[in-house]
């Protein structure tokens, strides 16, 4: 499969490039953006990225390596970042992160971010994500929960599943790789 | 009575206030801009003038007002050390990565008032002769940024920001930034660092003071949410009736985070130095008390990196009389008002104004463990004491929670981390890595102590290579 990148994906770089002094200081926008569209950075994201900000590749990817938020395999639909510094910690999240783990088949002990078998989830320990008032917090994909507990964590696993069940029938499981 | 006071909060508070510039503007919104930009020169007496610039770098100066990023160094000073005479641009960094853990208080106004922060930034860039400013966001703020991305749309459509601001020929443009989830990308060098594409490695100081080589090696201030907003509040009501609040070396007011151990943990705003910690954690107005039956056991006064008190922990400080005299003092730490000069001369610090507080259902061991992996993830690994140092720490306490340590792991644990701080490495992180280490050793030992023994004794034969 060629790489390619949409119009307005490009359109999008290009003015998030023009905002800068020095067009280096993009990289991360730019990256943030590759991500977006391509769910993780690849190797000829990063070639192209350093080509268009006049960079080496290796520029880019030590960027892509050093910050926690890149990744360079895709993850599944549902991302859930689990809060795992003190506030949440005291508020029981690692007790929560046990119990999605467990229900998902996962290692809760395990370093780094894991996938679901079915490609589902990928649940991850991040650290504190400023809003420990609300403790404990877990982000899926874009949404923050705040003072989650066991049941509201159940929930929230349902209604992803119920969520994706009914992206499929709209035809939407093939974007996303879903085998039905 | 202790109360909250608000300034920052005061809109927020208000039902039914969002976050559209409509809204802003029925709020009195923009006024202080408006104020600033319609400044005069005023005559002096040997007939020079001063110019409108610097008559609102005066105002900041006159306010006292105090970096509410971390360190809590002078607003006014910092500006004033900009260079003004390098001919290069300067450039200022709104600090919006929000990371020191325990604090919450920047992601209150960017969700729900941005426009706040879009005019004191403004108005700090006029004071300062900024044409571009960036507002550097964490990465996991998605949803903020896209607030703020709208919010600043709003100001440019409304003729706040872009060319000719208001018809002054004064032009701006301000620029979201995100981050990637790095906690380094805080400390100001890091972020400029970052802020120009490359590792958020902190830079040497000297020579790489911001003020005077900062971004693309230019005059660069860098503020935090916070401070920037205050700037607002300061030009609207004038540096000395802000400085009638607070006390005179902790002016204005402050967002304190609370959380931990407390029913009602949250953002609350106070005037600097008129409530104590006991206020801010049993007053109804505030952390309202404990849950029930427990009893306090530390509390961690200035985010993760501070040092931490006991309950019950007498401090000294030095206090200034009715009659202006300094003296001496002993008080319990509960009593201690919430304030920079206050609580650093108790031998901590009120830092990024996060307070964690513990009862005693918390293990200590537990607890530190939980903070060394936080510093032992985030070191951004240029200087060996700290990139090795937090991870060596991280695992001793990793080993003891989990009741494999052994009795020698005290003195080594205690070891690497004074052997961290002291000018030792290039920021400031080496020191936040290793005073929660150093504190809760002192203060909780007895603590640490006793989970080596329970596991001595379950375990007499246990040899060294089992650790791990
Ligand atoms: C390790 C480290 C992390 C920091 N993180 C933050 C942060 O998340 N937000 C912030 O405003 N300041 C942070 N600071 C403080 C900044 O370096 C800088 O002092 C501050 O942004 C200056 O703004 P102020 O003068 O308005 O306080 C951090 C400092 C260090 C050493
Ligand atoms: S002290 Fe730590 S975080 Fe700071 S520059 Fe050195 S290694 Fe990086
Ligand atoms: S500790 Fe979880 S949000 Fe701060």
């Amino acid at each position: 499969m060629s790489w390619a990148l949409p119009k307005e994906v490009e359109e999008k770089v290009d003015s998030l490039v023009g905002r800068y002094p020095q067009p280096r200081s993009a990289v991360v926008m730019v990256l943030h953006a590759l991500q977006e569209h391509f769910g993780c950075i690849s190797p000829e994201a990063i070639e192209w990225t350093a080509r268009k900000l006049g960079l080496r590749p290796i520029n880019v990817l030590e960027l892509v390596t050093f910050y926690p938020m890149f990744r360079r395999e895709p993850f599944g639909r549902f991302h859930l970042r689990i809060c795992r510094t003190l506030s949440c910690a005291l508020a029981g999240s690692h007790q929560l992160h046990r119990h999605i783990c467990e229900r998902l088949g996962l290692n809760p002990e395990k370093p780094g971010p894991q996938t679901s078998a079915d490609g589902l989830f990928t649940v991850e320990f991040v650290e504190c994500l400023a809003s420990c008032g609300t403790a404990p917090v877990i982000m899926c994909n874009e949404t923050q929960h705040e003072q989650m507990t066991i049941e509201q964590v159940d929930k929230l696993l349902d209604e992803c599943r119920c969520k994706c069940r009914t992206e499929r029938q709209g035809g939407l499981a093939a974007e996303h790789g879903f085998e039905p | 009575m202790p109360s909250e006071r608000h300034l920052i909060l005061k809109n927020i508070r208000k039902p039914g206030y969002s976050t559209d510039i409509e809204c802003y503007l029925r709020h009195g919104g923009y006024q202080a801009l408006r104020k600033a930009l319609a400044l005069q020169p005023v005559a002096q007496p040997d007939g020079t003038a001063i110019g409108p610039k610097e008559q609102i770098r005066r105002e900041v100066e006159i306010s006292g007002l105090r970096g509410r990023g971390g360190a809590g160094f002078s607003c006014g000073m910092k500006w004033s050390l900009v260079d003004r005479k390098s001919g290069k641009p300067i450039y200022l960094v709104c600090n919006a990565d929000e990371s020191e853990p325990g604090t919450f208080k920047d992601r209150q106004i960017i969700h729900r008032d941005p426009h706040q922060l879009i005019e004191g930034m403004i108005i700090a860039c006029y004071a300062n002769d900024v044409h571009l400013a960036f507002i550097y966001i964490r990465g996991e703020f998605i949803e903020g940024a896209r607030i703020l991305e709208r919010a600043l749309e709003e100001a440019r459509a409304a003729g706040f920001l872009g060319r000719n601001i208001l018809g002054t020929g004064y032009d701006l443009d301000i620029y979201i930034h995100r981050g990637a989830g790095a906690y380094i990308c805080g400390e100001e060098t890091g972020l400029i660092e970052s802020l120009e594409g490359k590792r958020p490695y902190p830079r040497i100081k000297p020579p790489y003071f911001p003020a005077v080589l900062g971004l693309y090696q230019c005059p660069t201030i860098v503020n935090n949410v916070e401070t920037l907003c205050a700037v607002k509040h300061i030009v609207d009501m004038g540096g000395a009736e802000y400085a009638r609040l607070g006390t005179p070396d902790n002016t204005g007011t402050r967002l304190v985070c609370i959380s931990g151990h407390v029913k009602r943990p949250g953002c609350y705003e106070i005037e600097v130095g008129k409530v104590t910690f006991r206020d801010l954690i049993f007053d109804e107005a505030f952390g309202g008390g404990l849950h029930d039956a427990r009893q306090l056991k530390a509390i961690i006064p200035g985010g993760v990196s501070a040092k931490v008190f006991r309950a019950g922990e007498k401090v000294r400080v030095t206090k200034r009389a009715a009659d202006g005299k300094m003296f001496e003092t002993e008080m319990d730490v509960l009593d201690l008002p919430y304030d920079f000069t206050s609580v650093s001369a108790a031998g901590s610090m009120s830092g990024s104004g996060a307070i964690i507080v513990l009862d005693d259902s918390a293990d200590m061991v537990e607890v530190l463990a939980n903070i060394s992996e936080f510093f032992a993830h985030e070191s951004c690994g240029q200087c060996t004491p700290c990139r090795e140092g937090s991870l060596w720490m991280a695992k001793i306490l990793r080993r003891l929670a989990k009741g494999n340590g052994q009795p020698a792991d005290l003195a080594l644990l205690l070891s690497v981390a004074d052997q961290i701080p002291g000018g030792r490495t290039i920021c400031a992180f080496g020191e936040a890595c290793s005073w929660p280490v150093q504190s809760l050793l002192v203060k909780f030992g007895d603590e640490f102590r006793a989970k080596v023994q329970a596991t001595a004794d379950k375990r007499p034969d246990r040899a060294f290579a089992e650790v791990q």
